[in-house]
C-alpha cells in the first residue's frame, strides 16, 4: 500500500500489510507471449476488489540471460524497478512472472549481502541519475502470495462456490519460484508459509475453488527454459517428461504461474507431437485463468483463446464458459 | 587378473595382446589385457584461480566433492556425461586436458539451480558452470555457444531499450548464429500449425514487434550499464592474461 516508510513498517509482520492496493510489475513476457496471464491476473484482481498500480517506467529485470553477461548488471536492472516502486510510494510490488519475481528477490538479497553488488548498483545508479535502491524498502511478492494473503482461501471458497469441482489439476511451479532457497527468506518458515521443496500456494488457491489437485512429483522440475531456443531438443525432452508424468498422475490440466514456464510447456508440447510423434492431451492453463473462471468470468475475459492446447471444449464440458 | 569394470577405463588406455609371454610364462588370452600406466605432468595450476575470477566462479574452492550437485542435476538425468561434481574436481586439480573432453556440453547447464539447492557448501555450482563455460570461450577452447549468442542478443536489446521484444531477440539470435530466420523445427511448427496457433498469440507477437517496447527515459541508464560492462570485462580479461582482446 502507499505510505511513507518508517522503521516500524520494516519490522512489522509482512502479513499485516494491506495488500488491497499494490504496485504491479508485469515484466516483458506479459506484454508479449504471456498476454493471457496479464489479462487474467488483472481480471481476477478486479473481480476480487484488489487494485494493481503498474510500476512507472519499469524495465526488464534481465530474465535468465543478462546474468550470464554480468550478474551485477542483472542486480542493477532489478533494483531499478524497486527504486521506481518506492518512488511511487509503495512498499509492496507484485510480480506474476517467476523470472521477474526471482530476480527482484535476488537483487534484494544480494544488495543486503554482497558488497560487490552494492558497489555496482551504486555506480550504475549514480551514472543513470537516480538514487540507488536500499534493501528492505520494498517487499517483492508473487501473484500467488498476493491472492493468498490479500484474499485467502476462505473468501475464495465463498466467492467461487466450488466451480472447479472435479477438475484434476497438476500444479507446476517451475524452478525460479523456489530456487535457490536463500533468496526467499519468507519461505520454509513453518505453518502457513510456502515450502521450497513442496510448494503448495497454487494448490491451496485452486483447492479452495473446488479443484482436485493430483499428487504431482514434478512441481519444481525444470523445463529447460533457459535454452528453449539454443538447445531445443533438451527442452522438448524435459517438457515431455513433465507432461507425461502429469497425465500418469491423472491430471487433465497443468496449472502454471509463470509466462515462461507456460509458454515452454505449450511450445514443446506441440514440438513433441510434431517431431517425436508423442501426443499429450493435458491442457495448460494459468492458475489465474482457472480462478477467474471459477469467479464467474467468461473464457474470453481470461484470454483462453490465446492458449495453444485449445482448452475451450474441455472447459465447456466442465461448465466453465 | 581380468578387468571387470572396463567401462570405467577409456579404450585407448587398455592394451591387449593376442599372445603374450612374460618371464617365460605364457599369459595369452584372459590375462593379457593391461591398463597403461599414467603419469600426469601437464597440470594447469592457474585454472581454478582463473575460473574463480569470473563472475559466479568465486566459491569453487569450497567444494568438498559430496556429489549432491550431480545427483540432483537436471542435465545429468538427460546425459550422464554432464557431471558438475567431476568438472569442479578437475578444475581444482588443474586437469585441463580432462576437462576439455567435455568442453562442448558444459554450456548446456539449464540454470535450474537444483544443484545450488542441494549443495551443502554454498559453492553455487550453477554459477560455477556458467563461469566455466565462459572461461572455455574466453580461452578459445570453444567457439561462442548458441546460448552465449542468445544471452548477448538479449542483453543488447535490454541495454538498448530497457525492455525486450521477444521476436526481436529471436531474430537477432537466428541471424547471428547463421540459422534461417526460423530454424526448420520452428518453421514446421508454425506452418504445420497455423490453423492451430491461436490468432491472438500471433497478434500479440506482431504487436510488440511493431511497437518495440521501450522504457521511457532510458537513454542515460543504457549508457551507464554499457560503461560498467566494458570495465568489468576488461578486468576479467586481465585476470585471464588476455588483456586487450578479452570480453565480448
Ligand atoms: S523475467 Fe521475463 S518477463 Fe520478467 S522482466 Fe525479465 S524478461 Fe521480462
Ligand atoms: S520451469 Fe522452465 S521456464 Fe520455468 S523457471 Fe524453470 S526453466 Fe524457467
Ligand atoms: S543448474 Fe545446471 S548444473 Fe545445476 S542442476 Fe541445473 S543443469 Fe545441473
Ligand atoms: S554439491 Fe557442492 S560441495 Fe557437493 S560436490 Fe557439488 S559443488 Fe561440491
Amino acid at each position: 500500500m502507499a505510505k511513507d516508510m518508517t522503521e516500524q513498517d520494516l519490522t512489522s509482520d509482512p502479513k499485516d500489510k494491506n495488500l488491497k492496493q499494490v504496485a504491479y510489475y508485469p515484466g516483458c513476457a506479459l506484454e508479449g507471449t504471456g498476454h493471457a496471464y496479464n489479462r487474467s491476473t488483472k481480471a481476477v484482481g478486479k473481480a476480487l476488489g484488489l487494485e494493481l498500480v503498474e510500476v512507472k517506467d519499469w524495465n526488464c529485470c534481465g530474465a535468465m540471460e543478462v546474468k550470464n553477461i554480468d550478474p551485477q548488471v542483472q542486480t542493477y536492472l532489478s533494483a531499478r524497478n524497486l527504486t521506481k516502486t518506492e518512488e511511487m510510494g509503495f512498499d509492496v510490488v507484485m510480480a506474476p512472472c517467476n523470472g521477474c519475481y526471482h530476480n527482484l528477490k535476488k537483487a534484494e538479497y544480494d544488495l543486503a549481502h554482497n558488497p560487490q553488488a552494492v558497489e555496482a548498483n551504486e555506480r550504475i545508479s549514480a551514472k543513470a541519475g537516480h538514487p540507488a535502491y536500499q534493501p528492505g524498502r520494498v517487499e517483492t511478492i508473487h501473484a500467488l502470495d498476493w491472492l493468498k494473503r490479500a484474499v485467502g482461501e476462505k473468501e475464495l471458497a465463498r466467492r467461487t462456490a466450488g466451480k472447479l469441482k472435479g477438475m484434476k489439476i497438476a500444479n507446476y511451479y517451475g524452478c525460479m519460484y523456489t530456487r535457490p532457497r536463500h533468496i526467499f527468506p519468507d519461505k520454509d518458515q513453518g505453518a502457513g508459509s510456502e515450502s521450497t521443496h513442496a510448494p503448495h500456494f497454487m494448490d491451496d488457491l485452486l483447492a479452495s475453488a473446488g479443484a482436485e489437485n493430483v499428487d504431482f512429483p514434478l512441481k519444481t522440475a525444470c523445463c529447460g527454459g533457459a535454452h528453449a531456443m539454443s538447445d531445443a531438443d533438451t527442452s522438448t525432452q524435459l517438457v515431455l517428461n513433465i507432461l507425461t508424468t502429469a497425465e500418469a498422475c491423472g491430471a487433465e490440466v497443468i496449472a502454471t504461474e509463470c509466462p515462461t514456464c507456460h509458454t515452454s510447456l505449450e511450445i514443446h508440447q506441440l514440438r513433441a507431437e510434431k517431431l517425436l510423434g508423442r501426443k499429450t492431451n493435458v491442457k495448460i492453463l494459468y492458475f489465474t485463468q482457472l480462478l477467474g473462471m471459477a469467479l464467474g468470468l467468461s473464457q474470453r475475459k481470461v484470454g483462453v483463446a490465446e492458449n495453444m492446447a485449445d482448452p475451450r471444449v474441455y472447459l465447456k464440458e466442465r461448465g466453465l464458459r | 587378473m581380468p578387468i571387470h569394470e572396463k567401462t570405467l577405463i577409456r579404450p585407448e588406455n587398455l592394451v591387449s595382446h593376442d599372445e603374450l609371454v612374460i618371464d617365460g610364462v605364457d599369459v595369452s588370452g584372459h590375462w593379457s589385457t593391461f591398463i597403461k600406466p599414467r603419469t600426469i605432468t601437464d597440470y594447469n595450476e592457474e585454472m581454478q584461480a582463473e575460473i574463480a575470477a569470473l563472475p559466479g566462479g568465486e566459491n569453487i574452492h569450497r567444494c568438498w566433492q559430496c556429489g549432491s550437485c550431480t545427483n540432483s542435476c537436471t542435465m545429468n538425468a538427460v546425459n550422464p556425461e554432464f557431471n558438475p561434481r567431476y568438472w569442479i574436481y578437475l578444475i581444482r586439480q588443474g586437469l585441463e586436458e580432462e576437462l576439455l573432453r567435455d568442453k562442448d556440453i558444459i554450456w548446456q547447464c539449464v540454470s535450474c539451480n537444483k544443484c545450488t539447492y542441494a549443495c551443502p557448501r554454498d559453492v553455487v555450482p550453477e554459477a560455477v558452470m556458467k563461469a566455466t563455460a565462459h572461461w572455455l570461450e574466453l580461452k578459445g577452447h570453444t567457439g561462442e555457444s548458441l546460448s552465449s549468442v542468445f544471452d548477448r542478443g538479449f542483453t543488447d536489446n535490454v541495454v538498448h531499450s530497457g525492455k525486450i521484444e521477444e521476436g526481436h531477440v529471436l531474430r537477432i539470435f537466428f541471424w547471428r548464429t547463421g540459422q534461417p530466420l526460423a530454424p526448420p523445427w520452428l518453421r514446421d511448427l508454425i506452418l504445420g500449425l497455423v490453423k492451430k496457433l491461436p490468432v491472438f498469440y500471433l497478434y500479440n507477437l506482431l504487436k510488440t514487434a511493431v511497437l518495440r517496447p521501450k522504457t521511457r527515459g532510458w537513454g542515460k541508464t543504457g549508457a551507464a550499464i554499457e560503461d560498467y560492462v566494458r570495465e568489468r570485462h576488461a578486468e576479467q580479461a586481465a585476470a585471464l592474461g588476455l588483456s586487450g582482446k578479452g570480453g565480448h
